[in-house]
């Protein structure tokens, strides 16, 4: 779907990215980890041609994305940002007609839309006549959402989405946002220096550090196969929660017939609060750490032998 | 002495000449406005583009805007003439940095991730500018164009100066003529006048916009200035044009008595004097009113023609002092009688013409006069008191001042304190009563006629003789205002009229008479 090759990019004397290349399939969650100042929002900015690279072409669809105006790719590309960057002197509605507009649809196709995606965002309808300054943060970073979305773009470009909002908020709207069918089904690509939110949303890492990448690949990968050092320690801070976080159940027991799909954090969770759903298997938070103890050492194992 | 008028009086009976200063004021005002508008908004945006230029042009607009409103009207006299152009122009200049600065402001201040949105949506940078940038900047922007219409209509006072009208031929005029009355008809409609454009921006301000569209913008634009320049005062087309100060103009024995005695009729345009001079050597102007003792006069060429009706009465100088101020210091008055009796109309005309054309130092030309007259001692530093001497604003009262100061300095023990270069005869005369100087030089035409305003049995009885005009000056001075008048310095500095000279030879026109019945030959 997307593919970077050999992106450079310069800022006076400095590289800002270094020989980047990069594919993103169809469908996929491509995150862009890293530090402040690692190059991912100049590597994001490059894939709408916000920045121009110094060298290195951006394939869309095996289009090189410098065949088309930088307008009209931009049009066909859902873009969000950290401070939402809703117009001020726009009510909402106005906000999120901006690009339809610019792709003359008419007024009736923009109000359906709308609609659909205010229903989808869990917005309030009785926003749409507000201006930006009236909403709360999480408002307005849902119709940031709605807004690049509104023309149903197959790519998504989302920079450090969530970077303004508090907390709570954040890590709520983000589950939100996960399961939301508009959002499952494009290929997006977004920046994000928060290791948590990278391993939540992602379904490849691309973890950057002075304009390079570290490496690349699923979140399991990077935790227990980290291609260098520098991998390997970025995540040490948080790593067991990483690691409980990403294992799913079917991993460590096979055998075991219940709920497969669940991750060990989650078992563990419902193990310690129990109560709310009958424990019809057999596991205990005994043999679970176990057999999460045994998992990890066999991981470790392949990538040292490696 | 005739009864004093009221204000609403005044204003009802020149309701028509203050209905047309009226309109051309505006006329000036929103002309000025448009064109700094139509050049400013874009150089504003331009320097958002190219920062590196914003320094250079801020910059020289900041300059433009502390050159003296006079000078800068002065400065364009030879290209552009007198009249509404050069007013344009200055005003043009003069409203050029507020609006640039806000413009610029205004985009620099759009948050940055607005216009990232903006970009990042696929907007073009034209739809950035028209629907994103510049309804955003709106406000600063309408400040900084609400900025500008205040200081236009008030700069635009000044354009009287240089005939182009407006509400200023009223102030000045009144200024000069010590007429309140007349003042405030010109001065109340130009504080209105910026209150209430002020008002009707400040509205626009308020107005929200989506985008810009240029249509929006250049329908108006193009309506309010055609309907400004049919404002203007519409261009002379007569044989001949006079010039006249708004003092001159506003007098007994001034233009008032030109039209009474000689039934001169000429197109008339109102004029600083400090521009004058040079408009009619450059056949901007024809007939202008002058002082007999100008320097500019020998500079330029001209001739004056005889008052052969007289109706200009005798203007002779002297120092006109408070009592009090001679009795706390005695030896003045000798000191200042000094002068008396030493400088005569040709001296003053040539000593004016140092200053004025060959740009000697008011200093330097009274000192060398001193010198060349055994008058010259040197100063004996003394620290009894100081003495403030006042002086209107052009060379020969400046020349007169530091023949004073030398006097003083050389034969007291008192200090000088000078307070050049105030406005005219009312404000001078002001400082004086308030205390604010301790003498001036003044003449005694002025004294009798602007200052005490005689009734007409009294002007027509002592008109033309010089001695009874000063002896009844003298009188009244000290009675009302307990204000001596010195000797008589020698010269007398009357209005006169004056032409080109070889204008004047050419068309044989010598007196006023004679220029009366050349206008009234058609």
């Amino acid at each position: 779907m997307i593919k970077a090759e050999n992106l450079v990019r310069k800022f006076g004397s400095s590289i800002a990215v270094n020989r980047i290349s990069f594919e993103v399939a169809d469908g996929e969650n491509l995150i862009l980890l890293g530090t402040s100042g690692c190059g991912k929002t100049t590597t994001l900015r490059m894939i709408n041609r916000l920045i121009e690279p110094d060298s290195g072409t951006v394939f869309i669809n095996g289009t090189d994305i410098k065949s088309q105006q930088p307008e009209t790719l931009r049009r066909g590309i859902g873009y969000v940002l950290q401070n939402h960057g809703l117009f001020p002197h726009y009510t909402v509605a106005e906000n999120i007609a901006i690009v339809p507009r610019l792709l003359k649809w008419d007024n009736a196709a923009i109000g359906k839309r709308a609609d659909d995606l205010f229903q989808k965002l869990n917005l309030d309808p009785g926003l749409k006549d507000q201006y930006p300054s009236a909403l709360s943060g999480g408002q307005q970073q849902r119709v940031g959402l709605a807004r690049s979305l509104m023309v149903n773009p197959p790519v998504l470009l989302m920079d450090e989405p969530f970077g303004a909002l508090d907390n709570l908020t954040r890590i709520s709207i983000r589950k939100e946002f996960k399961v939301l069918d508009e959002l499952v089904k494009k290929t997006i690509i977004m920046v994000t220096h928060d290791v948590q939110e990278a391993f939540e949303m992602a379904d490849r890492i691309c973890l950057m550090d002075k304009g390079e990448i570290k490496q690349i690949g699923t979140p399991e990968e990077l935790l227990f196969h980290p291609a260098n050092a520098f991998v390997a320690e970025f995540f040490n801070e948080q790593r067991l929660q990483l690691e409980l976080k990403t294992v799913l159940l079917k991993d460590l027991l096979p055998e075991s017939s219940v709920g497969q799909n669940v991750t060990v954090w989650e078992k563990m969770d419902a193990l310690l609060h129990p109560g709310v759903e009958g424990q019809e298997d057999a596991i205990t938070l005994e043999n679970l750490m176990a057999a999460f103890e045994s998992y990890k050492s066999t991981a470790f194992q392949s990538y040292n032998s490696k | 002495m005739e009864e004093t008028q009221s204000f609403w009086q005044f204003v009802y009976q020149q309701s028509d000449k203050l209905w047309s200063q009226t309109l051309a004021h505006i006329g000036l005002t929103l002309i000025s406005l448009i064109l700094a508008i139509v050049i400013a908004v874009p150089l504003g945006i331009l320097i958002t583009r190219k920062k590196k230029f914003s320094g250079i042009i801020l910059g020289f607009a900041g300059v433009l805007q502390t050159i003296p409103s006079i000078a800068l009207l002065g400065v364009m006299i030879p290209f552009l003439g007198i009249g509404p152009k050069p007013a344009i122009l200055a005003l043009f200049l003069y409203a050029l940095l507020p609006v640039i600065r806000n413009t610029y402001t205004g985009i620099i201040e759009v948050n940055p991730a607005v216009v990232d949105a903006a970009r990042g949506m696929g907007m073009s940078k034209w739809q950035i500018l028209t629907k994103v940038e510049l309804p955003l900047a709106f406000p600063v922007l309408m400040a900084g164009i609400r900025t500008a219409t205040v200081i236009n209509v008030g700069v635009a006072t000044l354009a009287a100066y240089i005939a182009a009208g407006g509400l200023g031929e009223f102030i000045f005029g009144g200024i000069a003529l010590n007429n309140s009355n007349m003042i405030l008809a010109g001065a109340i409609p130009a504080a209105l006048l910026a209150i209430i454009l002020d008002f009707l921006l400040s509205l626009v301000q308020k107005i929200s916009l989506k985008s810009i569209r240029v249509t929006y913008l250049v329908l108006p634009f193009i309506f309010i200035s055609m309907s400004s320049f049919y404002l203007l005062p519409t261009q002379i087309g007569g044989r001949m044009l006079g010039g006249f100060t708004p003092e001159f103009m506003g007098r007994e024995d001034g233009y008032l008595g030109l039209k009474k005695v000689y039934h001169l009729g000429i197109e008339t345009v109102v004029i600083s004097d400090a521009v004058m001079y040079k408009a009619a050597f450059e056949h901007k102007l024809d007939v202008i009113s002058g002082y007999s003792t100008d320097g500019r006069l020998k500079a330029y060429d001209l001739v004056t023609l005889k008052d052969d009706r007289h109706i200009f009465p005798p203007y002779y100088a002297s120092p006109i002092i408070r009592q009090e101020v001679l009795s706390n210091h005695p030896e003045l008055e000798r000191v200042l009688n000094l002068l008396s009796g030493s400088i005569n109309d040709s001296i003053m005309t040539s000593l004016n013409y140092k200053v004025d054309q060959l740009k000697q130092s008011p200093e330097k030309v009274a000192r060398d006069f001193m010198i060349s007259h055994g008058l010259f001692k040197e100063a004996r530093n003394g620290r009894k008191g100081v003495i403030r001497i006042g002086s209107k604003i052009f060379g020969e009262q400046y020349i007169l001042v530091q023949m004073y100061k030398i006097l003083i300095l050389g034969n007291t023990d008192l200090g000088v304190e000078t307070k050049t270069g105030l406005g005219g005869t009312k404000i001078c005369f002001d400082a004086l009563t308030n205390k604010q100087i301790d003498f001036y030089p003044e003449y005694t035409g002025t004294g009798f006629l602007v200052l005490l305003k005689p009734d007409a049995a009294t002007i027509g009885r002592l008109n033309g003789n010089t001695a009874a005009v000063y002896q009844y000056v003298n009188a009244e001075f000290n009675r009302q205002f307990n204000i001596k008048w010195l000797k008589p310095i020698g010269f007398n500095n009357s209005y006169a009229l004056m032409m080109r000279k070889e204008q004047a030879q050419s068309l044989r026109i010598e007196s006023i008479t004679d220029l009366t019945k050349y206008l009234n030959e058609k």
